[in-house]
């Protein structure tokens, strides 16, 4: 672990000045915020990330959840994730963000993860995680090891010639089927971003995985209400029971009427280099009876595009099935 | 001489809780790591980034001139160390026989090539990831298809194997594999070294306190007076302690070099490197059957990785040769060597692997004939061991199978495959036998009765976390006859009597009758002194007319409440304390008059949901045959932990090792997958209680260890009743369950 300055702020404005020379949320940043650090002690651990000081932001005003005059959500960037899974309204209105949240990681890790924190967890590909290999997200231009490797938990969807890593959040999944909001402030104001236009495709530039730029800060994720008579299911597959990330996940809300899907919302986890919003699946289930044939069907869509690895291809099939059953849970429920 | 009269009070057989815990849950207990001393520095090994090939350079000069740091020590600079001598005891024996920094060749990932020594660990940490070494890399081979590298050796042959099977109708060929595994204890290997200019002192986490010195006197060159081991608690072993890792003899070294305390904690990842592992198998078993399910014939041809450095045998083959009644039996073994660190037990060598193989074939065979796997497996009891072609001490092997069946609801199965439901899950129900060897290490102990009323026994072994603590000190108070809070246990010190180590199932079998006999050896000359002592109540009688009962001393011809507590003895004589010693032999070597093993049996349910892929241990009744249990509280939990390794066995663990650079990849407990409190379910363990007196007046054997014997089997033969695919290669993955979509 290299030697690294640390300070405090307690002022959003502040804290954007004092990073405003460097790239705050990519990879090899300089000065980086840090927040709960479940991710980024331990990269620094590793010496995957080697910042030359810190900026702890856990002072700032911005771990309140609040409740919207439409009813939806406002989560402070530094909102815990158990804080946020175990809030009553969030169970209550967005019971897919709570599942989400509480099938991830472990209660000491919740305790400590923050909401902006999580929209930026980093990857847990094994060559980007230890320096004797080669890696594009970690050394652009090295090359990737783990697409002639070990590549049985990463991604089939989103993936380039340079990058085949897995976003393993699962509140992320969560975020992009309820079509969250991510709101930053940055040395040029405050701005708004749809959650499916935050992360970027790996591509080129796997070691740029976000919109942010030097200086900006996450304060906030606006969620909309969902709309009323939905239901929503996350559902999560791994080897084991609890602790691991998944080799599968979904989060739909879907709304029926008559028998009839009348509306979707579909994203996927642990396929994807980035949290993956399944449009293609939406678009067939929509209109359709809400049968397993159709739910299949669906699923199909969702991962026409999929490019399996070496030992990842049974991915395809779980993906598929992970969908088609969190869709039967959500419109038996 | 029975020690009590009146066996109902004594304290074998009950249920105890741990003497120790609330040490450990105070976090009074001292482990390894916990030792601290003025002036100690911290050690961190740098290991080589490569898997195969030589050091070119190591520049240091960076790492030297950091803060902290007190030097970076290599092959040029840390002193002369020895390999240990070929020896065929079990008290100085090493699985990595050679020592730290011998040559300049690298023959696995994580190799130790140099250490770096600072005033914190930190500072060591850095420095150690500031050295830089240079390699002429060649490719490494951790090819997981395994060839013989060495002769083909004929383990055990009966009868005529091959012709036998070439006859049958009815025959299975199949080749069964297990992955490398890594024990990931939770407490790290880790080693204190203190030299004080003559002698050393080593605090380590070890599960033979005996070995480790005899190993680290051999490796540092000196007497064995000049070094004691110390390993007060230990946070398991698994058999990953059982022989020493480079970073005890690095520890000690430095030590020496420096004349400053050193600590080394390796890390997690390092664990995977140069700290043992169980190494990968490859088992082709071919097994035949009349039409009446007789076995007709049984091969078991097996091989085991092992490192370039050294010949670890996994003796896959130990139950085979046993466990059923076949008239053709062959057995072979062979090496085949990788570049990756030297293998070492981990629980149930042998056995453990060895029986996924054969009670997986047993079930195939059982499909084949259209019987019920039980049932076959009741037709081929052996009467005998045909192996030795000696009589079994104890066996009870068909009361396990039938226990357990019971217990399950065996007698309920639908044999169609996929056909039994619950709650709209597939449930799938198998079974398998296990064994595992009942033997005793040689051992010695002494116990004092003290004036103040308590007992103790003391003994060169170690408490490796399953209860040794307790248990001895519920042996004590029975041999004794106090209760259970006036005896002390002393142990983790080699400078003790030298114990047995925790390995093989081994130590409360084989501490008996050394404890038994030094309590004997104290109570008499604790009779002696009452009659001896002038003046004394008792001065003068004849010790054949005295008696001892449960803390007592009087004459036989009078209750024992009429006479003296051995503490009014030892008063009237002005005696501190009066002690006895006691040793028992070993049980290995020569030819044994009976066939001594413990037995078991697994029943395990699963849950596939097929629609999404998701497989799940659902329920395991266990029946285990080892003898008297001295505590069932303890052993129950043995069994309960070995079980939950079994999941973790048969669904999730492997050790990766990479091809390129032959690295371990999920070297880290996220990425290392081990079962974890959510995938236990509810544990049902039966013990038969056959007291057989072979190895120790209770009756008791090993338990630990023949939790996980077969239990992977039983779950893969679980996974095919309720899918139809049979997994011949751990962990089961649902990979291997999608394979036909």
């Amino acid at each position: 672990m290299k030697l690294f300055a640390y300070e405090k702020t307690s002022d959003v404005s502040d804290a954007i000045k004092k990073t405003s020379n460097s790239d705050t949320a990519q990879q090899g940043a300089k000065i980086r915020f840090v927040a709960g650090g479940t991710t980024l002690l331990d990269l620094m651990k590793l010496s995957v990330e080697t910042p030359d000081s810190l900026v702890d932001i856990n002072r700032l005003p911005l771990d309140k959840i609040e409740t919207t005059s439409d009813g939806g959500l406002k989560i402070g960037a530094l909102v815990r994730n158990s804080d946020l899974a175990n809030h009553p309204y969030v169970k209550s209105h967005f019971p897919v963000l709570s599942e989400a949240l509480l099938s991830g990681a472990s209660a000491q890790l919740r305790n400590m993860a923050t909401t902006g924190g999580n929209l930026l967890q980093r990857t847990r590909c094994v060559y980007f995680r230890d320096t004797a290999y080669a890696c594009n997200k970690r050394e652009p231009g090295s090359g990737c090891p783990a697409i002639e490797g070990e590549n049985r938990t990463l991604a089939i969807l989103g993936t380039s010639d340079s990058c085949i890593a897995t976003n393993p959040s699962d509140m992320n999944v969560a975020l992009t089927a309820l079509e969250a909001t991510i709101v930053i402030n940055g040395p040029g104001g405050e701005r708004a971003v749809a959650i499916d236009d935050f992360y970027t495709l790996p591509g080129s530039t796997p070691h740029i995985e976000n919109v942010l730029k030097p200086g900006d800060l996450i304060t906030h994720v606006l969620v909309k209400a969902m709309p009323a008579g939905s239901k929503s299911v996350y559902l999560k597959l791994r080897d084991r029971a609890s602790y691991e990330f998944a080799l599968a996940s979904a989060a739909v809300i879907v709304q029926v009427d008559a028998g009839k899907v009348s509306r979707a919302r579909i994203a996927l986890g642990g396929v994807g280099t980035k949290p993956w919003r399944a449009i293609e699946a939406e678009k067939s289930i929509t209109g359709s009876a809400a049968t397993p044939e159709n739910f299949r069907k669906a699923a199909e869509e969702a991962l026409r595009n999929a490019k399996p690895q070496s030992q990842n291809k049974f991915k395809i099939e779980l993906s598929k099935r992970c969908l088609s059953h969190a869709l039967k849970l959500a419109t038996t429920s | 001489m029975p020690a009590t009269q009146d066996k109902s009070n004594s304290p074998v057989g009950r249920e105890m809780k741990r003497i120790d815990g609330p040490l450990k849950v105070t976090g009074n207990a001292t482990y390894t790591s916990d030792h601290n001393f003025p002036g100690m520095l911290y050690a961190v090994p740098v290991g080589a980034t490569i898997a195969n090939g030589t050091i070119t350079k190591l520049d240091t000069t960076d790492a030297e001139k950091m803060p902290g740091v007190k030097g970076i020590f290599h092959r040029a600079n840390i002193g002369k160390l020895f390999r240990v001598a070929p020896n065929s005891d079990f008290n100085a024996f090493s699985d990595e026989d050679r020592p730290p920094f011998e040559d300049d060749v690298i023959r696995y990932y994580g190799q130790y090539v140099a250490v770096a020594v600072a005033e914190t660990f930190e500072q060591a940490t850095a420095a150690a990831q500031a050295v830089k070494v240079a390699y002429s890399e060649k490719k490494p081979n951790v090819e997981k298809q395994l060839t013989a590298d060495t002769k083909v050796k004929v383990e055990s042959e009966r009868g005529d194997a091959q012709k036998a099977f070439d006859a049958a109708t009815i025959k299975l060929d199949a080749t069964y594999v297990t992955p490398a595994e890594t024990h990931n204890v939770i407490e790290l290997h880790s080693s204190v070294a203190v030299f004080d200019g003559t002698a050393f002192t080593l605090y380590e986490t070890t599960q033979g306190v005996v070995n480790h010195r005899n190993v680290l006197c051999q490796v540092l060159g000196v007497e064995p007076e000049q070094v004691k081991v110390i390993s007060k608690f230990l946070g398991s072993g698994f058999g990953s302690k059982i022989t020493p890792w480079p970073q005890s003899a690095v520890a000690a070294a430095l030590a020496r070099k420096l004349r400053k305390p050193i600590k080394i904690v390796i890390s997690r990842k390092m664990a995977f490197h140069a700290a043992g592992h169980r190494p990968r198998t490859q088992q082709r078993v071919r097994i035949s059957a009349d039409s009446n399910g007789k076995l007709t014939s049984l091969q078991h041809d097996y091989l085991n990785h092992t490192s370039l450095l050294d010949d670890y045998k996994e003796n896959c083959g130990e139950c085979t040769k046993y466990l059923y009644s076949c008239p053709n039996l062959r057995i072979t073994t062979a090496l085949s060597r990788r570049h990756i660190g030297t293998p070492t037990s981990m629980r149930g060598p042998g056995a453990v692997p060895g029986l996924f193989a054969t009670e997986s074939a047993l079930d195939e065979l059982a499909i084949k004939l259209k019987m019920d796997p039980l049932q076959l497996r009741l037709l081929n009891e052996p009467q005998k061991d045909e192996d030795l072609n000696i009589p079994f001490a104890s066996r009870h092997l068909i009361e396990c199978y039938k226990t357990g069946a019971d217990k399950f609801g065996w007698s309920k199965r639908d044999p169609k495959i996929g056909s039994m439901k619950r709650d709209g899950l597939t449930l799938g129900w198998g079974m398998a036998g296990a064994a595992w060897i009942a033997e005793r290490f040689p051992a010695e102990a002494t116990v004092e009765l003290r004036n103040d009323g308590t007992a103790k026994v003391a003994t060169g072994t170690q408490d490796i976390g399953t209860g040794t603590y307790t248990v001895l000190a519920q042996i004590l108070a029975d041999k004794v006859g106090l209760s259970i809070d006036k005896c002390e246990v002393v142990l983790g010190d080699s400078s003790l009597p030298p114990g047995p180590l925790s390995g093989g199932s081994m130590a409360t079998a084989s501490l008996i009758p050394a404890v038994s006999k030094a309590a004997e050896k104290a109570i008499g000359t604790l009779l002696n002194a009452a009659i001896k002592t002038p003046g004394a109540k008792y001065f003068g009688v004849d010790q054949k007319d005295m008696k001892y009962t449960e803390g007592r001393v009087h004459k036989k011809d009078e209750p024992a409440s009429a006479g003296l507590s051995f503490q009014q003895v030892l008063d009237s004589g002005n005696f501190k304390f009066i002690l006895g010693k006691g040793s028992s032999p070993s049980t290995f070597g020569g030819k044994p008059e009976s066939s001594k093993h413990s037995y078991g049996a697994h029943f395990v349910e699963v849950t596939w949901q097929e629609e999404i892929a998701r497989l799940r241990v659902s329920r395991v009744v266990t029946v285990i045959d080892a003898g008297k249990i001295i505590n069932p509280k303890a052993g129950r939990n043995q069994i309960e932990g070995a079980v939950v390794m079994g999941i973790g066995m048969a669904l999730f663990e492997h050790t990766n090792y990479e091809p390129t650079k032959g690295a371990p990849l999920n070297s880290n407990l996220a990425d290392y997958i081990l079962a974890v409190n959510a995938d236990v379910p509810n544990l049902e363990v039966h013990f038969l209680e056959y007291e057989n007196k072979d190895l120790n007046e209770y009756g008791a054997r090993g338990i630990g260890e023949i939790g996980l014997a077969g239990f992977a089997a039983a779950t893969a033969n679980a996974v095919h009743h309720a899918t139809g695919i049979r997994i011949r290669e751990l962990p089961i993955r649902i990979e291997d369950l999608l394979a036909d979509v």
